[in-house]
């Protein structure tokens, strides 16, 4: 288990230095010009562009930039945003827990809803249940997030009034982050009714955000339960006379579990997408808003840093997969 | 408004709990972006400015609320020398700094404060210039406050005179702008002390009507009264910003009271705010002009003839319809008819099609085909470019003029249309920043704007009119002022560089209950005089 773990974990290296390029070389192959861009209709003269040109370090050669940026990774140093001065790692780490929050709560959701509607379907393939709940799953992969989101807000918030338009908790609570996580933290304040007003706050946005993913394991779960379920030691299982409980729970669900894993684990990735409109939508004081706005304001040093602790969130997550797809799956872990 | 009135009752019996006066009154401002710090000298957005420069600061002198008209700030009255190059600053006494958990003022605002305030900006030796590492004064020098400012001179504590280089009328109206926000010297010594500069950027300290409280980033920020304000007290007790970047949420978020007011709806939501019944919308002329700009330097357009014949060609009323919803006003001059010395006897080219043709024809140009540059962002000036250049093409289309819309990514947009050469009308605008003509007139089309690093995107330059542009900035008397700047513009519509398009109207949502909001036509948001009806 050492030697894999090891070896998935030398398999990130390389992956990491490309990453770097990538983070850094898409910014800059963007048209556009942070200088230009703070000077806006007004315009601004060579000789002040040239200056605050050199200023930034952007009069340097591209790839003597990079070597820079490199370097002062390896001292822990992911430079200072362009718009506000601040270290980028400080809002990065101000921000990232509230995507972090969100994201758990999304995929969670998904995944809770989506494996047992996906082992359903399987088991009552052609059912009434089966066809509505992959019909629903194919038009929830396919909604758009932004309208979904706002028809959402004007059901739920506007019209029923059940839950908030946006935020994270009701402005009347005010108290110091401590991990960042509000449900956390509402519960550490101590004050009466924010837990709720947290919850009240996530549920929406939760609910557009694990759309997507919910679709997707479901559907993943009914073809794996399908593939699984017609494989011999399966119908050996029955033959031996075992309850169909325990031949869908533990011989044909951990071993489609596999693939589904899989699934959840690239969700990630999805949940990342899907996080830059949420977050948007839901005025949720993330990542994803955050580098939507700094990529608009080629804020260099923002993008190609937060793209790569980005990346590096989801390596980490992709490594947990792995890891956990070992310990199912013992066949893995020796090869 | 259920969730409105419960968040109001629980937070006027949290502030109880605190031993503060019952039913303390909470102003929510659902603003649409994130400041960048809370330094106003260093940046340039408007968003950055409401959230720092407004409540937290103030200037030695201030735009009058809901004007563009200077009234006395923290210089209760000023003397200015005969040749236009000295101001003498009389400060007024007795005004209180705020504190925070970090300092206690020991002492009032005085002289250093001033000179604080513009050294740190304009002198690069000092230790304060520099006090985040890439921090510039973008708004200092595009004012041309470093060649302009000789020095300031203390003359005693509550007096500071500043000598320029040259008479500049527009001066007050600069030194009302955000940048000028008036600092203390003292906090950034104790800051220096502490070795923490950089929170003079996240926790500031000032003079106006609110006291920075604190800020949860792209969330919230939150505003107490200001109990020692010099000024009229505000009437509500916490102003808190709920940071809301769609348009679309932030109407929702009104709606379901979850905020009192909103900046910048979307024009398609203009008729279903008026329906609303619990809201109410202000409106107001703002102080800004779109146009189409013609690079006079290449043939055809070298000619004014070509210019007012396509002038002639477009039916602004129609863009304004489609495009602004009918949301502005065809503008004639290139200064808004909100603004001093605007010229309202100039009769703008009226919409002709045949009399374009001729035109055009006595011009002798033939199968003309031009690119019209459409900006691929929207700006209160411009809700959509590309829509405006649509409708243009058809009407152009109509005179024998053939057009092809091009786009850029905006930085781009920004800097190709002002390389020499360039190829097509270019579709863009100005918002004032101070409410002064030569704020509009000198850095739109001036023959100094037409050079690389201007604004001046037809690169006309016509001497005349650039000669009584300067004449008007060293004239003291605004009288004599009005008459130079609508003489300029008459020039302007003569030779039509520009074909002026739209003035657009400002809206702002809120609630019914509110009172004592003012508009600013300079665009800024500000809440010492609102107030909540009971």
């Amino acid at each position: 288990m050492i030697r894999f773990f090891l070896g998935k974990l030398l398999y990130l290296v390389p992956t990491f230095i490309g990453i770097t390029m990538v983070a850094f070389g898409f910014v800059r192959v963007l048209p556009g010009d942070p200088v230009l861009l703070m000077a806006g209709e007004r315009g601004i003269s060579p000789e002040r562009h040239a200056e605050l040109s050199a200023q930034l370090g952007f009069d340097k050669p591209i790839w003597s930039q990079y070597l820079d940026f490199l370097g002062r990774l390896m001292h822990g140093d992911f430079g200072l945003s362009l718009v506000t001065k601040k270290p980028v790692i400080t809002e990065f780490l101000t921000l990232f827990p509230a995507t972090a929050e969100l994201g758990l709560v999304a995929i969670t959701i998904a995944a809770l809803i989506g494996v047992p509607v996906g082992v359903i379907a399987a088991v009552k393939r052609g059912s009434w249940f089966d066809q509505v709940s992959m019909t629903t799953a194919l038009i929830g992969f396919s909604m758009p997030i932004f309208w979904w989101g706002l028809l959402l807000i004007i059901l739920f918030s506007s019209i029923l009034q059940w839950t908030p338009v946006s935020g994270r908790i009701s402005l009347m609570f005010f108290f110091k982050p401590v991990t960042g996580f509000m449900l956390i933290d509402s519960l550490l304040s101590g004050q009466k009714g924010a837990f709720t007003s947290a919850l009240s706050h996530l549920i929406l946005p939760a609910l557009v955000l694990a759309t997507i993913p919910l679709a997707v394991i479901a559907r993943q779960t009914r073809s794996a339960m399908l593939e699984v379920m017609g494989e011999d030691y399966v119908r050996t299982a029955r033959a031996k006379g075992m309850s169909s409980t325990r031949v869908i729970g533990v011989h044909a669900l951990r071993n489609a579990m596999i693939p589904v894993i899989t699934t959840i684990g690239l969700q990630v990735g999805t949940l990342m997408a899907g996080a830059i409109l949420t977050e948007t939508i839901f005025s949720w004081p993330g990542i994803g808003k955050w580098m939507i706005d700094s990529i608009s304001r080629r804020d260099y040093p923002v993008v190609q840093s937060g793209l790569l602790l980005i990346a590096a969130m989801v390596m980490l997550v992709n490594l947990l997969v792995d890891l956990t797809y070992g310990l199912i799956n013992p066949r893995i872990r020796h090869q | 408004m259920k969730l409105l009135t419960r968040s109001l009752l629980a937070a006027s019996a949290l502030l109880m709990a605190g031993a503060m006066p019952a039913m303390a009154k909470t102003f929510v401002y659902c603003s649409e972006a994130s400041p960048e710090g809370f330094d106003p000298a260093p940046y340039t957005a408007g968003g950055t400015f409401d959230a720092s420069a407004h409540p937290v600061f103030n200037r030695l002198v201030e735009f009058k609320k809901g004007t563009t008209e200077i009234e006395p700030g923290l210089a209760e009255k000023w003397d200015v020398s005969a040749d236009g190059t000295e101001y003498t600053f009389h400060l007024r006494k007795g005004v209180k700094w705020q504190s925070n958990e970090k300092f206690t003022p020991t002492r009032e605002f005085n002289a250093d404060d001033v000179i604080f305030s513009y050294d740190r900006q304009g002198n690069d030796k000092n230790p304060w210039h520099q006090y985040i590492s890439g921090i510039t004064y973008e708004y200092y020098s595009s004012m041309e406050m470093p060649s302009l400012i000789k020095e300031i001179v203390k003359i005693d504590d509550h007096t500071v005179k500043f000598v320029l280089s040259r008479p500049e009328s527009p001066f007050l109206a600069n030194i009302a702008m955000p940048f000028a926000s008036i600092v203390s010297k003292e906090y950034a010594d104790a800051l220096d002390k502490a070795g923490t500069k950089e929170d003079f950027n996240n926790m500031p300290i000032g003079t106006g009507p609110f006291k920075f409280v604190a800020y949860q980033k792209d969330a919230v920020i939150r505003y107490q009264k200001n109990a020692d304000y010099w000024g009229e007290a505000p009437k509500i007790d916490d102003l808190i910003f709920a940071i809301t970047p769609d348009a679309a949420v932030r109407l929702q978020k009104l709606k379901a009271g979850e905020c009192h007011l909103m900046p910048y709806p979307a024009p398609a939501d203009i008729a279903a705010i008026k329906a609303d019944t619990t809201l109410k919308l202000d409106e107001q002329a703002g102080l800004n002009v779109s146009y189409l700009a013609y690079n006079t330097t290449v043939k055809p357009f070298d000619d004014p003839k070509v210019r007012k014949a396509l002038n002639m060609a477009m039916n602004k009323q129609a863009i304004i319809d489609a495009v602004f919803q009918g949301a502005g006003q065809v503008a004639k001059n290139p200064i808004p008819p909100t603004m001093w010395s605007y010229n309202k006897d100039i009769k703008d080219d009226p919409y002709d099609p045949e009399a374009s043709k001729k035109l055009l024809a006595e011009a002798g140009v033939k199968d003309l085909s031009m690119k019209i540059w459409a900006m691929p962002v929207q700006r209160p000036y411009m809700p959509n470019a590309r829509r405006t250049a649509e409708l243009m093409q058809a009407d152009f289309a109509k005179v024998g003029v053939k057009a092809e819309i091009v786009s850029y990514e905006w930085g781009e947009y920004l800097k190709k249309s002002m390389e020499p050469g360039r190829d097509g009308a270019v579709i863009l605008g100005w918002t004032g920043d101070n409410g002064d003509p030569d704020n509009f007139l000198s850095v739109l089309l001036s023959c100094a704007s037409a050079q690389p690093g201007g604004a001046n995107r037809a690169f006309w330059c016509n001497k005349e009119f650039s000669d009584l542009l300067a004449k008007a900035k060293a004239t003291a008397d605004p009288a004599e002022r009005t008459k130079l700047y609508e003489q300029a513009q008459v020039i302007f519509k003569d030779q039509a560089p520009w074909a002026t398009l739209d003035h657009s109207t400002q809206y702002v949502p809120m609630r019914k209950d509110v009172t004592g909001f003012k508009m600013s036509p300079l665009g800024d948001f500000t809440f010492d005089t609102v107030d909540i009806a009971e």
